[in-house]
Formats: structure tokens, sequence, C-alpha cells
């Protein structure tokens, strides 16, 4: 254990754990932090060993946090190029677009729809993570009044996008103090960028498809003393463009994470958008850019800049960064039982579903949401959704008679009525057999419990 | 590191930053130079900049602020090529009247020997193709597929043309769910009419599907194998909770390839692919079905398995090394693609559903796509053709209307949104 080496040995258990070998493999799995450990930093004689440990803990791909404040977005960070390999850590951050040509009251409203946009999935509200400026006009007085009425609107991190240093840095003067990211330097403007950049003390990007340039513009920033970088390799839309976008994003991530190279350890940033350049249709666009979004998302991207802001694109561009990114350690499966949903009595209505977490999560969400007080009795199904354990024989008629009987189903509710979700309807007439309960069959989707107990509940007699 | 920098040189960079005396500068020689290393070293930083820079040097003491770089410093990107030992089977599905079949073509996936369109490592034999999918009974669908497909549910033959001539599908699924006992329980003889109608009204390889009930499907998925013999179809499938020994001697004996279906258990499908090597199924007749699931239910379980499986194949895992088969149209069972509202009243909204339900069957097929899905059976034609393009483009066929040359990428900035095109 190389990690064990470097830690006070002293079992002390001021981190939580019992001995210091437990807490070394904890952060082995990045499932705590070296600041638990006390003494290593408390005390003068662990100083060098908790300094070289910190080092050894970095991860591969660079942290880097743009914004401040309670929705500041950490990016980068990654270890490991496939998530079961360990996790993915700080999940992509997702910037849409406002520009500077934008009229006022249209820009405000796009911000405040953009930072206040959420939707419910698995126990939690998801969110966006920053809004990208776009200089469109070139001037950068417009460009510093567009970022002034944004930041009024909103605390969501910021992206100032232009290639022109002098636009950058009037944008930069309105929020110098909260760590936007600057897009972008390049070949041609880096050094006024790289000035900006020092005096303001703020993240930047590089920007370059030719790698051996990115590659030169990330030392150059670097050994200038620059350590917030974020690299963008361009995404081209469309034919082999694309096919080579895909294969720099990654490129540039195995030679950070598999050789180790510290010069493009930097946190990817992907341009999706460029997909409207290509789309006269609005809606076709949006598809292409998701698509380009899906690729980043899934191959190395940390963060992107979008345009479409419709719910189509919102809510399927961000369910996928949740699904990537969520650590593939966390258990498929709740454990079985009897819950309560509300206030239940004995007439309430008793609702079956699997242990699988996401259809245990979105039923009783559904429940509890539309205030339907109700019993939820959730057979263990070996973790899978209904229509996969119903096709699996993991939901059974016996094993729903073994659920209702262990948890006592039958002590809980009067009408002895058992409601099975509809996409498990055809194990209904075996379940009443075995049973010798009521089976009820509800909806397909538990979105739908509310309208169906309009029309079925309570049962007729 | 051995630049070497001439006095000239020197002289003039300590004008151009007014140095008067270097400390913790030796000069050796004509022309070397060492910089002092000490903690008190005393070279302004700009000029310690500028003389690092010159040198070619690649890092800077941390201590030393930088003020002014004049050149780039040179860098040559170099990444090592992936190499693995596996290769997936390669697998064609349909045969043509030379071998004993009437398709028109036939469909070959499989043969990698990298991770799906890292052609920088290994060049990937064949593209995935997609399979859109039939029924054999009218089925309720979601509003927005079901347009497509309002004027064919009672024929499974027209249907199965019109994925075709309409819808460009490589391949046909032909789905026989009436068969199901709890559904309309249609005899084994009838189903297999039906597989012999949609084989005679389409010309691509095809697909049978039973009605995933594990009773019957052994009973329906050998009559519809015999009346099926020689084209060389796919069997979906074969799994472990039924009797998969008599659906792949079926497929054996009439000629066809298995489809060995597992839920999210990468060592469930290893131990049912060996099952089927033990019964003699040969390996260039398998695909395999790892389980598809919809993006927001289950996706990241759906592709890590599937990644899995694809990189442990490639590290030598024969038990795993076929091409993978995803049945996409399940993204439809996400309510997302469907429902007209959210059901949850805190939710932004949630937009028409109608643009909801292909985004969810795209996302979906790309996703499974990226971690190694060779086939994909897929419902919405939008969805479908834009999978298609995307799986096309990343493989490497040239597709016709490429615009990527003429596309300034760095423009996006500057893009305006309200006349929808680039601006000049």
């Amino acid at each position: 254990m190389e990690i064990w080496k470097y830690l006070p040995g002293t079992n002390c258990g001021e981190c939580g754990e019992k001995t210091c070998l437990a807490f070394a493999s904890h952060l082995k799995e990045r499932s705590t932090r070296l600041e638990e450990c006390t003494p290593l930093f408390e005390d003068e004689k662990y100083a060098d060993k908790g300094k070289q440990l910190a080092e050894l803990l970095a991860p591969e791909i660079r942290e880097i946090e743009i914004g401040v404040g309670a929705r500041a977005a950490k990016i980068g960070g990654e270890d490991v190029m496939y998530r079961h390999e360990l996790t993915f850590y700080n999940r992509t951050a997702l910037a849409y677009d406002v520009w500077d040509t934008m009229e006022e009251g249209e820009l405000r409203e796009r911000v405040s729809r953009i930072a206040n946009w959420r939707k419910f999935y698995v126990g939690e509200f998801l969110t966006l993570d920053a809004i990208a400026v776009r200089s469109v006009s070139g001037d950068a007085q417009t460009f510093a009044a567009c970022v002034n009425a944004v930041a009024e609107e909103t605390d969501l991190p910021l992206v100032l996008c232009s290639f022109d240093a002098k636009v950058l840095e009037e944008g930069l003067k309105v929020v110098a103090g909260k760590n936007p990211l600057l897009y972008a330097a390049d070949k041609t403007n880096w050094k006024d960028v790289l000035e900006l950049v020092k005096s303001y003390n703020v993240p930047v990007t590089l920007f370059s498809p030719d790698l051996d340039m990115l590659n030169s513009l990330a030392l150059t920033f670097s050994s200038a003393g620059v350590e917030d970088i974020v690299l963008d390799p361009g995404v081209y839309p469309t034919g082999e463009g694309l096919a080579d976008t895909f294969s720099r994003f990654v490129r540039i991530r195995r030679v950070g994470i598999e050789e180790g190279d510290k010069e493009v350890a930097y946190p990817l940033m992907s341009v999706p958008m460029t997909a409207w350049m290509i789309h006269g249709d609005a809606l076709d666009a949006s598809y292409w850019e998701a698509v380009l979004a899906a690729i980043g998302i899934i191959k190395y991207a940390d963060i992107m800049i979008l345009h479409s802001i419709e719910p189509h694109s919102l809510i399927a561009e961000r369910t996928l960064v949740e699904n990537v990114y969520t650590d593939p350690r966390r258990p498929v499966s709740v454990e079985p039982g009897l819950r309560e949903v509300g206030t239940p009595t004995e007439h309430s209505p008793l609702f079956l579903t699997t242990n699988f977490a996401l259809t245990y999560y979105t039923v009783e969400s559904d429940l509890s949401s539309n205030k339907i007080d109700s019993y939820l009795i959730v057979v263990d199904s070996e973790g899978m959704g209904v229509e996969a354990a119903v096709a699996g024989e993991q939901l059974t008629a016996e094993r729903i008679k073994e659920t209702l009987e262990s948890y006592g189903a039958e002590k809980r509710v009067k009408h002895k009525t058992l409601v099975i979700p509809g996409l498990a309807a055809r194990l209904s007439g075996e379940t009443e057999d075995v049973t010798g309960w009521t089976v009820l069959v509800g909806p397909r989707d538990s979105g739908r419990i509310p309208g169906w107990m309009d029309d079925n509940w309570p049962p007729e007699k | 590191m051995e630049k070497k920098l001439t006095l000239a040189d020197l002289a003039r960079i300590l004008e151009q930053y007014d140095v008067v005396e270097l400390e913790d500068v030796t000069i050796k020689g004509e022309v070397e130079l060492e910089l002092g290393s000490s903690a008190g070293l005393a070279l302004p930083p700009a000029l310690a900049q500028a003389l690092q820079s010159l040198m070619g040097a690649r890092e800077m003491p941390g201590t030393l602020e930088a003020k002014r770089i004049e050149a780039l410093l040179p860098a040559t990107f170099k990444v090592a090529k992936a190499e693995w030992t596996g290769k997936i089977e390669e697998v064609t599905i349909g045969a043509t009247s030379a071998d004993g079949g009437t398709r028109e073509r036939t469909v070959t996936i499989g043969g990698e020997k990298s991770l799906p369109f890292y052609n920088f490592d290994a060049k990937m034999p064949h593209p995935p193709v997609i399979s859109v999918d039939c029924f054999d009974m009218p089925i309720p669908l979601a509003r927005a597929v079901r347009e497509y497909y309002e004027d064919v549910m009672e024929d499974p033959g027209e249907w199965a043309k019109k994925n075709v001539r309409e819808f460009g599908a490589d391949m046909v699924t032909i789905h026989l769910i009436s068969t199901d006992p709890t559904i309309k329980d249609t005899p084994a003889r009838a189903a297999a009419k039906t597989v012999e109608e949609v084989l005679q009204a389409v010309k691509v390889p095809i697909v049978i599907g039973g009605s995933g009930n594990p009773d019957k499907d052994p009973e329906v998925l050998e009559a519809a194998a015999e009346a099926a013999e020689g084209e060389r179809c796919l069997i979906a499938s074969a799994n472990l909770n039924m009797d998969y020994e008599r659906i792949a001697k079926a497929a054996l004996k009439h000629g066809h390839v298995i489809l060995s279906w597992t839920q999210l258990d990468i060592n469930a499908q290893k131990t049912l692919n060996r099952y089927l090597f033990k019964l003699g199924v040969p390996r260039e007749d398998i695909v395999i079905d790892p389980t598809t699931a919809a993006l927001g239910y289950g996706l990241d379980y759906a592709f890590t398995n599937i990644e899995r499986m694809r990189i442990s194949a490639l590290k030598g895992d024969t038990d795993l090394a076929f091409p993978i088969s995803c049945g996409i149209t399940n993204a439809w069972g996400a309510r997302e693609a469907w429902m007209k509202d959210s059901p949850s009243k805190e939710d932004s909204d949630w937009g028409p559903a109608a643009y909801r339900g292909q985004m969810y069957e795209i996302i979906t097929g790309l996703t499974l796509g990226l971690a190694g899905g060779d086939m994909f059976m897929m419902m919405h034609p939008n969805a479908a053709s834009t999978v298609k393009k995307v799986t096309q483009t990343l493989f490497g066929a040239k597709v016709k209307e490429d615009k990527a040359k003429r596309v300034a990428i760095e423009d996006w900035v500057t893009w305006d949104a309200e006349v929808g095109a680039l601006k000049k």
C-alpha cells in the first residue's frame, strides 16, 4: 500500500476509520478526502509526508473550478478512461449560450430560463451548470454590457467567449471577481490572452484542432505559471471532421491518463453548438447538437457549450450526463420491504414495485409528489426493473406471495387488494390464484397513477 | 537540455530588462549558462522567463512569475496505439441465392480489434447496422411513432416493406408477440406463416423475435426457424430461463444465427454462451444481447455492461467476443419519450412529447454504439436515420452532404442565431 506509507500510522481514528490502512484504501477509491486525516496537516512532523501524499493522490487530469459560490462548477479531476474502473468524477458541465446582440429583455429571459431550469430525477433535481456569453458584435463595450446583464440575472459560472483579447478584457472587468472561464486563446491571440489571464487570475480555454499547436499552447501557458487550463481541440460537426474530432478527444485523454503526460492533462471543452453552423432547420440542428453532445459526454468532454435550450434538448443532455457520471459502485437496488408514503390508513391503496433503485425512486416520487397516501411494497427482483424482471422471472406470482407474507401486508390494509404495475399485467391472474388477494392492474407508468386512481380507487365492493 | 545562448543574446536580454548585475549566475567558458537554483535567486521574473524560453526550457521554477513570453514553446503531440489481443467474431446475417437463401444482400457485423470507432487504433471493419421493428399485430405505440406505421399495422408484410422502402432499414425484425398465451396465443404454425410473408415482402436479412414468453418461445421460434430454412436469419432469442437448447438446435438445423440474451450480467452471458458452444453452435453463428435500458432508466448499467464485455473480449475473453445487438426501441419505455407533461409539478416545462421521443431513441442508440453495440433494433424513422448517420460518420464512411471542410468552426463564437446562418 503505497498510500499507507505516507499516513501517520497511529490508527488514531480522527478520520472516522479504525485504521490508517482502511483510510488508505478509501483514499485509493476516492471515497474519502485526504483532509480528513487531521494529524497530517496539524502536526509539523507529518507536513512533508502530507504534501507528498497530496501530490500522489492528485488526479491524472487537473481539476479546476469555474465560477464562485454555491453554483461554482468543478471540472476535470478524472483518473480513469472507463467509468467501471472507478467512476467518472466531476460531471460534464453544460453551458448554454447567450450573445451580445440579443435585445436585453430577451437576454434576461433566456438567462433566467437556463438558470432556473430543473428536472426531478432519482430523488433530486437536475439543473444546468453555466452560461456562455458570446461576443457576436465584436464590440468590447457591447460585450461588457451583456456580461453585466447576465451577471445581474444569475450567479451561474460564466464562460466569456471571444477571440479578441480586448473584448474579453472588457467583459472580465465586469465579472473579475467571479472566476469566469475565458474562451479562448489560439495560435494568433495567445500573447494577449496570456497577459489577461495573468493579471486577472482566471481559468482559460486554449483552442486548436491541431494537436501539436494545442500541446504547444498548453506548454507555453503552464510554463508561464498558468495552471487552470481547459483545452478545446475543436468540434467539427460532420463527416471526416467529426470522426477526427472523436479521435482527438480520446487520444488527448489517453495521453493524460494512461501515459501520465502532464502537458495536456487538462479538462477538455467540446462545442456541440457547431451543429447549428450546418443545419438550417432548428429541430434538425437540436438533434444533431445533442448527438455531438452525447459523444462528448461519453468520450471525455469536461465542459461543453450548447445552443438549444428547448426542453427536449435539456432533458436528454442533462440526463445523459447524470447517467454517465453516476458512480457505478452505487448499488443497483434498494432494500425490499413495505414502505409508507404520506400517512396511509387501512383503506389506502397498496402498490407493488421492484427493488431496482430507479424504479423504486420513480414510483415513490410519483406517489409522494401527487400526495397519494399509500403503501408501497417492494419486491426483491434482484435489482431488475418491472418489465425485465417479468421477462427474467425475478418478479413472479410466487415471489409476490412471499413478499406480501414476509412484510405482513395483510395486517396493514383491510381491502386485501394489490395494485401491480401495468408492465406486470401478465402476472395478474396467477397472482390472484397464488395469493388469494384481489389484483388490480395499474398503469404502465407510475406517472399515471393519479388519473388511474380517479377511475379505479376505491375498488368496487 | 543543452541549448546554447550566445553572449550577444544575453547582453541584449539584459539590456532589455535593465539588468545591471546578475547574482547566482555563473558564466562558464564562452556561452554556457547555468542558473542557480537557490532560494535567493535574484533574476527578475521576466528575465528568467525570457532566458528559459530562449533555452527551450520546459519547466519554470514555480517561484518565478513570467511577464511576457515572446514565442510559443514548441511541442509535438504523441500518443501510443492501444494494442488488444482479442478480436470480435465476424457474423453474417442473411443468405443470398449463392448460399441457399433468397436475400438480395447480407449484413456482416463484428470483426473489431479495437473499441468502437477507434480507427486510430485499428480500423473498424464494419459499421453498425439498423434493424427496424415490425410486429405481427397492431400494438400500442407512442403517438410520435404510431403515425409512421398506422397504415401497415394490420399487415406484417407491408409493415416490413415500409421499413425498407421508406425508412432505409438495413434489416427488419419481425416480433411474433401475438404468440404470447396472455396476448392472442397465436399458434406456432401461424407465426411461421407470418415469417414467410415477411421473407417474401422484403429482400433484406431479417431478425425473428418471439414474444418473450419463456414457455412459448421455444416452440414458436422452432417453427419459425424451419419456415425460414436457409435464409440465415437472426433468431431472437435464447436465454437461460427457457429451453434454449430447443431454440439453438432449431437454429443450427435450419442454418440461422442465434441471439444469446442475458440481463445486465456478464457472468450469465458467459455461461449461456458456453452452453451454446457445448450444443455445437459455431462461433460465427452467435450474436449477443446483454440488454438495453433506456436513457434515464438504467442506461448507465447497460452502457457499462456492454463496455466491460467488449473490453474483456478485446483482452482475450473468447466467451464474450461476439457482435452485440441492442434493443433501442426500449427507449420508448422512458416516460420522457411519450408522456405529455411531467408528472412532477415542480419540473420545468417538458415541451412537446413528439420532440422528446425520438431524442430518447437517438441518445440511447448512440450511447450503446459508443459502448460496443454493432446492431440496433429501432422504431422511429428519424431516430433510426440519425443513429445511422452518426455511426456511419464515426465509422469513417463517406457521407454525401459532408460540409465539414467548409465550416470554420471557430466562428461559432460569432454565429448569429438571429439569421440562423454564419455571419460574414
